[in-house]
């Protein structure tokens, strides 16, 4: 632990993750006032001492909302990673046991979803399947698929050629035992810091799909659904664009650093090369 | 090389064919009736099906996608059901907003990250360079449209200087049409400069150390010399290299943008297109877009062998 910590990167980074989750988890169980709850009378208030971050159009209270928008964002951050590495890391290790015709094709399917713009298909997506946060947390993770597959297939090659994991096949352990027991918790580290980097994209992607009308719907709160909301009322009430993208970039940036941090420590070399 | 090459090209119209059908089938199981969004929610069912008949979709998917692909490979393109003009116009047209904006973010990009990767590189480890980079992970974190939106809140709305959205079209004013693009390009421009900034430092640093560097120093060239002249040539080369893919992403990609500056670009179309079931102009453009992606990065393929031929080897 005292690794991690004397990191900067990391420190930083899980206090900014951690105040996501505690805000994710606070909100589970209370709220300064319910996140769907509306008030004619306090409509359009700025930030005070009632309504710290102001309240939108409906009077709902902002700050509610950001905290309930939290746990959406994880839920996707979580969801997201889960479908990419789950997937992925068959994938890749498939490529890199079988190699020759399933490897060729598991990586120009690979290369196939890295040449779909993201953004669109994931549009397309959600057009499908039709527009909710399940669907676009599909479409997120769709995305991530290529980025562990390829990940997965590259260390494992790195790993399959050396001494020990011959040492473990004159011992007479079978290729399966062998992946399980010396291949896969050699390459997780790599997986991890992935992982958390990948889980701050999803956030990202999240909210462009939800400003589009395509990720959560309404009246549940989501960061990128509330700052399309807030477009609307620029002039009259600024604060309604200003906390949720703040609650993005805060969560993004914590993550990143996170697995920033995570690089530097599990990863020196890579440290030394930036 | 030669060998490669073909090899390459042959994959990469395989990559081509197969997105064609990945486009295709998606689209074939997209709900909604694009006879049905043309003559609306009372229309009989003896006109839906002239209309399907109409369109071509009353065929086996193989028969459409056999004619799509067909027509495409002879230069003809669909016609959109929404504009009812072929949809090579509508991309151009459409082109000649999303093509600008590109660019002009491109030029934002590059303006911000050259200079500031070079201090960084030059001061490692310094508080310029700290300040630099912690500027470039706030960058990284921040949503283009998220940014797109406070530009708006201070240049048009606070300071009135910008419209708040829209484009008024090239032929009717040119500077008007330009300034709609500024602030949207800005925001698009200043997350990618995020990206190129660290990218810029790290491969300066990389050259910095090389015996080159160390030799033009100990001619006694002057340092603006040696960073400019000969390091930055050699810098650069991977900086370009993302600088093509992040032009290719963005011609495909600044959907979200053009929708906060109410933009007619390309993404646009395509957002409204699937939308309103308009098939063809969904089919060419995430095809054309796929097609531009795959072909850059191929291009980058080759020119990266071209230039360290152990990639060939590999």
């Amino acid at each position: 632990m005292r690794r991690f910590f004397g990191n900067l990167n990391f420190t930083v980074g899980f206090i900014l993750a951690a105040v996501v989750v505690a805000a994710a988890l606070a909100s589970l169980f209370w709220t300064p006032y319910a996140p769907n709850e509306m008030n004619a009378a306090h409509r359009l208030q700025p930030p005070s001492l009632s309504h710290p971050l102001g309240t939108d159009q409906y009077g709902r209270d902002v700050l509610s909302r950001v905290m309930v928008g939290a746990v959406n964002s994880i839920i996707v951050g979580l969801v997201t990673v889960a479908i990419g590495f789950g997937i992925g890391v068959l994938l890749g290790l498939l490529a890199a046991f079988f190699r020759r015709f399933i490897e060729e094709g598991i990586m120009r399917l690979c290369d196939l979803l890295f040449g779909f713009p993201a953004v669109l298909t994931a549009i397309l997506i959600t057009a499908v399947l039709g527009p909710s946060v399940l669907n676009s947390m599909l479409a997120i993770g769709i995305f991530y698929i290529p980025v562990f597959a390829r990940l997965t297939r590259a260390v494992t090659l790195s790993i399959w050629q050396r001494d020990f994991i011959a040492a473990a096949r004159a011992c007479g352990l079978s290729e399966t035992a062998i992946v399980w027991h010396h291949v896969l918790p050699n390459i997780l580290s790599p997986l991890i810091i992935q992982g958390t980097i990948q889980f701050a994209v999803a956030i990202l992607a999240e909210a462009g799909l939800s400003y589009l009308g395509l990720g959560t719907q309404p009246p549940h709160p989501s960061w990128g659904r509330m700052l399309y909301e807030a477009q609307t009322f620029l002039g009259t009430a600024p604060w309604m664009a200003v906390f949720p993208g703040l609650a993005i970039a805060w969560a993004v940036l914590g993550f990143n650093l996170l697995g920033d941090g995570l690089r530097d420590t599990l990863d020196p070399k890579m440290t030394r090369l930036r | 090389m030669t060998a490669w090459l073909v090899k390459r090209f042959l994959t990469l119209v395989g990559m081509l064919w197969l997105a064609s059908v990945a486009v295709f089938l998606v689209l074939f199981i997209l709900p909604g009736d694009p006879a049905q969004v043309i003559l609306g929610i009372n229309a009989t069912p003896e006109t839906l099906a002239n209309v399907r008949a109409e369109l071509g979709l009353d065929r086996p998917p193989w028969v459409q996608y056999g004619d799509w692909i067909l027509g495409l490979l002879q230069g003809r393109s669909g016609r959109s059901i929404h504009y009812d003009v072929p949809v090579t116009e509508l991309i151009l047209s459409r082109m000649a907003v999303t093509g600008p904006l590109a660019l002009l973010a491109m030029v934002f990009a590059v303006a911000f990250s050259i200079p500031l990767g070079i201090y960084a590189a030059r001061h490692q480890n310094r508080p310029g360079d700290l300040t630099v980079m912690g500027f470039t992970q706030l960058g990284l974190a921040t949503p283009e449209f998220w940014l797109g939106i406070l530009l708006m809140l201070l240049f048009a709305v606070r300071l009135g200087w910008f419209s708040a959205g829209g484009f008024p079209g090239w032929s009717v004013s040119f500077w008007g049409s330009l300034k709609a693009l500024l602030l949207p390009s800005l925001a698009l421009g200043l997350i990618r400069a995020a990206i190129l900034t660290r990218l810029t430092r790290s491969s300066m640093l990389e050259v910095l150390r090389e015996d080159f560097v160390r030799t033009a120093r100990a001619k006694g060239l002057r340092e603006r010399t040696v960073i400019y002249v000969h390091a930055l040539k050699n810098a650069l080369i991977p900086v370009i290299t993302i600088l093509g893919l992040q032009l290719g992403q963005l011609l495909a990609g600044a959907i979200v943008i053009e929708n906060v500056y109410y933009l007619p670009g390309i993404g646009r179309l395509v957002f409204q297109a699937i939308g309103q079931r308009d098939l063809p102009v969904v089919r060419e453009v995430v095809l054309l877009m796929a097609a531009m992606i795959i072909l850059v990065n191929f291009l980058v393929d080759v020119v990266y062998a071209l230039v360290d031929p152990r990639i060939r080897l590999e």
